[in-house]
């Protein structure tokens, strides 16, 4: 992804890529917001950039946009540099992070706004806006007000304003947050609908990581103005390449230990609260006496009542069931590891098996090398 | 509960003894800037014991305000003679002069009589003359020398360095000047609406020539001072005043004759200190006390000998701007009758609106 | 019991509301009413009639020197929408923290003083022999004097200036109101400067500027001491006329029906204005 493509770069009508980021960089007095950032987006994929708050993937979406301008590198828009060029003459919309529906008009207004700022005539406007209106399932409500709307109708509606205006890149600027739970829910799955039925690029960026593994084709993770790892949602869950993206994309427990032998791939620690861990070194360049951060994720760990039933497992243990947080499909449990006195969270099968574990139960706990996965800690 | 009420008729007992002791009053004082200076104020105070409260004003807010109040709040009032009669006729604003209570020795005996006469209404005497002077033509003398009556002020030669205020007295002025007798068709509506409409043609015709209708003294003043205007209509103290700082300007008597004023003591209707108020004219009026205040308002008296005490250099411009003939030929003020500024007002607006 | 406390402290919270609406507002309202409806017919002798009335009606110059008035103060409205507008978008949008707050004092700055200094202020500034006047000649683009005083234009500054803090509080409020993200939005969408400034910012600060266009309106057409010192020979204002009317005519009479003429007028114009920008005085002044 660093290397340039040598030259031609405003000469490419049939890009591969919508979306291209060049090394940018975006200084804010002398706080680096982002940082030698570059990435490409393939037309139509839904591309997610997840972080943290204050990240800097506000920062970057806005550059996207054109509200700010990069200290430095190059931004291409269907291979055209958008360096230079206002926002009013991107081939980008957005849908704000509250959506920004204008309060001032009725809805046929709003999403016809761009329309009018091209100079399309009358008719046209009023017939493109009932279609678009239509392709998100609110025919007829042109009429409306903003306030006589839910707010998963206030959300279509701006995806709809954005949307008429057939860009090559529609930048989704955490839309969802406002959101009860419930509709979130819904939202995630309508937004990815309307993406693939639309086929435009999105370019959606949120804190949310259940959002961006949901919908996204591809997903950057970014901490510190800088992207960790780029890929799909399984790449990350499974093969997250950092430390930062094992702990911010899913669940997992996490130790801090020292590495006490290294063979090839496989290393085994000591925790700092003396538990012995066998791991994968994910990051490949562990030694022996590095402090390392290890990760393991709850439904890798698997419950036995008893040693025998647990073989195969690297990692072997016993602890006693401290908290038992029930949430249906998706229930935990949190024991204190015997020898240790470490917290772990672990996920409860659904076979029906565990269902009678109380607090104080005291089980068998194991898992696997290859699920252990450990980082050498900067 | 028990102790505020004693002390509540406590209170009450102290102001009505207060008020029935009667010994010092407060006197509230309704007249011009500089006709009750602290001096003199100082001086009355101590040998009375009466306290002074002084309110400035002008000849229409004294009688406007005492409209308002139906002759309250006041206790002396200081309106111009012409002032008196009329509005005494319309408002019943004033209550009749005890002269028992007045020295009367101490006053120009010409100028009592004459206020004696112009403030009488149903046989009753509401006035006595404090304070005269004139207003005329105050002028630069080396920028426009040739100004010797109202009508020269429409002259080319002081195009657009001219300034007059749209009063009445500008009115009476220019229908002199035009060879008029205004005050002798006072009393006859027909004649002095024909004399209003030759004046109202005058003013409007002479409109181009004024740089602006004054309205205070301090802004004339400005203008003559800055140089902004050469020659103006205005009071004899200002030309005098600005004559201190500048020799060129000073007052100038119109060759139609100044117009002279008389301001007086009246006693408001509903006054509370008519003690004060008759020991106070009766203070002011000794020529010594006299003086003080010709010192301070720039004009002289009507006290017998008080201009005997007054400033040399304030003498010396008097004589100037009033050689023996032009005190001949001062038009003093007859009262006015009623009706009779509303059909001035209306001319004036006329005039203002004019382009 | 709680009821009657209750009901009784209402009372008791409002009386101070009341008194001050009935003695000041109200009361005086009645009694100018009652003298604008008399009319002199003799000394010390009237009758009741509209004959006050008739005639603002019936004599042009009054008629005219209302119409003047308000054709003034309405472009003195407009002027300072005009100059106040973007001053006050820049301090609602583009400052932020202490030069906000710095800016909008500087705004309050004038009103320190009384409307006559400040008045004053500006007859230094223009005179014959003032500062702008000599400064133009020392930079050699007068070869004389300049006045720049005693005409409309000067009146139209001094009402401007007076006025400018009564229109710039409102709009900065309203403006404030406003989400950034609107306005991004708008460009986002193609829009250009004056698109958004038309079709976003305009609408949502309507409020704001209905109200601060009533507010300047109303204490221009009320105003006194500007136009009488800073106008010409020819400039009549409509309350000039009334305080003439009452000091200087002796005329309570006229200067009661003037008044109530007034204030029918002022308050058809801004009706008027209310109709026309499709406002409500709810929506404006009761925000």
């Amino acid at each position: 992804m660093s290397q340039q493509p040598a030259s031609a770069q405003n000469t490419n009508p049939a890009a591969a890529f919508d979306l291209e980021c060049r090394n940018i960089n975006k200084d804010f007095d002398g706080f680096k917001a982002v940082n030698n950032v570059s990435f490409n987006v393939p037309t139509g994929t839904f591309f997610s950039i997840l972080g943290p708050s204050g990240c800097g993937k506000t920062t970057l979406l806005r550059m996207v946009a054109g509200f700010q301008t990069p200290s430095s590198g190059d931004l291409l828009i269907k291979g055209k540099s958008m360096i230079g060029v206002p926002p009013n003459k991107r081939p980008v919309s957005m849908v704000f992070q509250h959506l920004a529906l204008f309060p001032m008009m009725d809805i046929a207004a709003n999403v016809g706004f761009g329309l009018r700022q091209r100079g399309v005539p009358r008719e046209d406007i009023a017939k493109r806006v009932e279609t678009v209106l239509e392709r998100v399932g609110l025919p007829g409500v042109g009429s409306r007000h903003i306030s006589q709307l839910s707010g998963g109708q206030k959300q279509r509606v701006a995806i709809a304003r954005c949307m008429v205006l057939e860009p090559d890149v529609l930048l989704l600027d955490e839309p969802l947050g406002a959101l009860d739970l419930k509709l979130r829910e819904h939202m995630k799955i309508e937004l990815k609908k309307l993406q693939s039925e639309f086929g435009t690029t999105f370019v959606y960026i949120t804190h949310d990581q259940s959002e961006a593994l949901v919908m996204s084709d591809q997903i950057a993770v970014m901490n510190h103005g800088e992207f960790e790892q780029v890929g799909a949602a399984r790449e990350l869950y499974h093969e997250p390449k950092t430390a930062f993206v094992a702990g911010f994309v899913g669940e997992a427990n996490s130790f801090t230990a020292k590495v006490d032998s290294i063979n090839g791939d496989a290393a085994t620690l000591v925790s700092d609260d003396g538990l012995n861990i066998k791991g994968h070194d994910a990051s490949g360049n562990l030694q022996q006496g590095d402090k390392a951060k290890v990760y393991v994720r709850p439904e890798s760990i698997r419950l036995a009542t008893s040693a025998d039933q647990l073989d195969n497992v690297e990692n072997l243990n016993q602890g006693i069931i401290e908290n038992i947080l029930f949430n249906g499909a998706n229930s935990h449990i949190l024991l204190r590891e015997e020898k240790s006195g470490g917290e772990l969270n672990v996920a409860i099968p659904q076979t029906g098996q565990f269902r009678d574990l109380t607090r104080g139960d005291k089980v068998y706990i194991g898992w696997e090398a290859a699920q252990t996965r450990c980082y050498k800690e900067s | 509960m028990k102790k505020i009420l004693t002390s509540g008729i406590a209170l009450l007992a102290a102001g009505v003894m207060g008020a029935t002791s009667a010994q010092a009053e407060t006197l509230r004082l309704l007249t011009w800037g500089g006709y009750a200076p602290e001096n003199v104020i100082e001086l009355f105070e101590a040998e009375t014991g009466h306290t002074v409260e002084v309110t400035k004003s002008n000849n229409e807010e004294m009688v406007a305000k005492l409209r308002a109040t139906n002759g309250g709040g006041f206790d002396l009032a200081q309106p111009s003679q012409d002032r008196i009669a009329g509005a005494q006729a319309e408002f019943d604003i004033y209550k009749p002069i005890d002269l028992s209570k007045i020295d009367e020795s101490q006053f120009i005996t010409s100028m009592l009589e004459a206020t004696k006469g112009n403030t009488t209404y149903n046989d009753e005497i509401y006035g006595v003359p404090h304070v005269w002077g004139t207003s005329g033509l105050v002028v630069n003398k080396a920028e426009a020398g040739d100004v010797k009556d109202y009508l020269d002020l429409c002259d080319a030669s002081v195009a657009g360095k001219v300034s007059y205020r749209l009063k009445r007295p500008t009115l009476i002025g220019f229908a002199f000047s035009m060879g008029l007798d205004p005050f002798a068709a006072y009393n006859d509506e027909e004649a002095y609406k024909d004399i209003l409409a030759k004046v109202e043609d005058k003013l409007i015709e002479c409109k181009p020539n004024v740089k602006t209708y004054w309205g205070g003294g301090d802004e004339i003043k400005n203008l003559l001072r800055s140089g902004e205007v050469v020659a103006a209509m205005a009071w004899d103290t200002g030309g005098w005043s600005l004559n201190e700082d500048n020799a060129d300007i000073t007052f100038v008597a119109p060759e139609a004759g100044a117009l002279g004023w008389i301001d007086t003591f009246v006693l408001p209707k509903r006054g509370r200190a008519d003690e004060a108020a008759y020991a106070w004219i009766n203070f002011v009026m000794q020529p010594e006390i006299a003086a003080m205040i010709t010192n301070s308002a720039g004009n002289f008296t009507a006290s017998k000998g008080g201009d005997e005490g007054v400033d040399e250099a304030l003498k010396v411009r008097y004589q100037e701007s009033f050689p023996p003939e032009a005190v001949d030929n001062i038009k003093w003020y007859p009262t006015v009758p009623a009706n009779l500024e509303t059909l001035e007002g209306a001319v004036l607006d006329r005039v203002k609106a004019a382009n | 019991m709680n009821s009657v406390h209750s009901r009784l402290s209402l009372y008791l919270l409002f009386t101070p509301f009341l008194l001050w609406l009935a003695l000041l507002i109200i009361i005086p309202h009645i009694f100018m009413f009652l003298v604008s409806i008399s009319v002199k017919t003799g000394v010390r002798e009237y009758v009741t009639g509209l004959g006050n009335y008739m005639v603002f009606f019936t004599e042009p110059l009054y008629w005219n020197t209302f119409a003047r008035t308000a054709f003034m103060s309405i472009s003195a409205t407009f002027l300072t929408l005009l100059i106040g507008f973007p001053v006050a978008y820049y301090i609602a949008k583009l400052t932020r923290g202490r030069t906000k707050t710095t800016l909008f004092l500087m705004c309050l700055i004038p009103f320190w003083v009384s409307e006559l200094v400040r008045t004053f202020g500006w007859m230094i500034l223009l005179r014959e022999t003032g500062i702008f006047s000599s400064f133009l000649q020392y930079i050699g683009l007068a070869s004389e004097p300049i006045e720049f005083l005693y005409n409309d234009a000067a009146i139209m500054v001094g009402l401007v200036y007076t006025s400018m803090l009564f229109m710039v509080v409102p709009l900065v409020t309203t403006l404030d109101s406003l989400d950034d993200s609107l306005i991004e939005a708008g460009y986002d969408l193609g829009g250009n400067g004056i698109t958004v400034l038309r079709e976003i910012i305009i609408p949502h600060a309507m409020p704001g500027i209905v109200s601060g266009c009533i507010v300047v309106f109303m204490l221009s057409l009320g105003n006194y001491l500007t136009p009488i010192l800073l106008g010409g020979k020819d400039s009549l204002w409509f309350t000039g006329l009334i305080y003439d009317q009452f000091i200087t005519r002796f005329n309570w009479e006229l200067g009661s029906a003037f008044g109530f003429l007034l204030l029918i007028l002022s308050s058809t114009i801004v009706w008027a204005g209310l109709k026309l920008s499709g406002q409500s005085l709810t929506d404006t002044v009761g925000r």
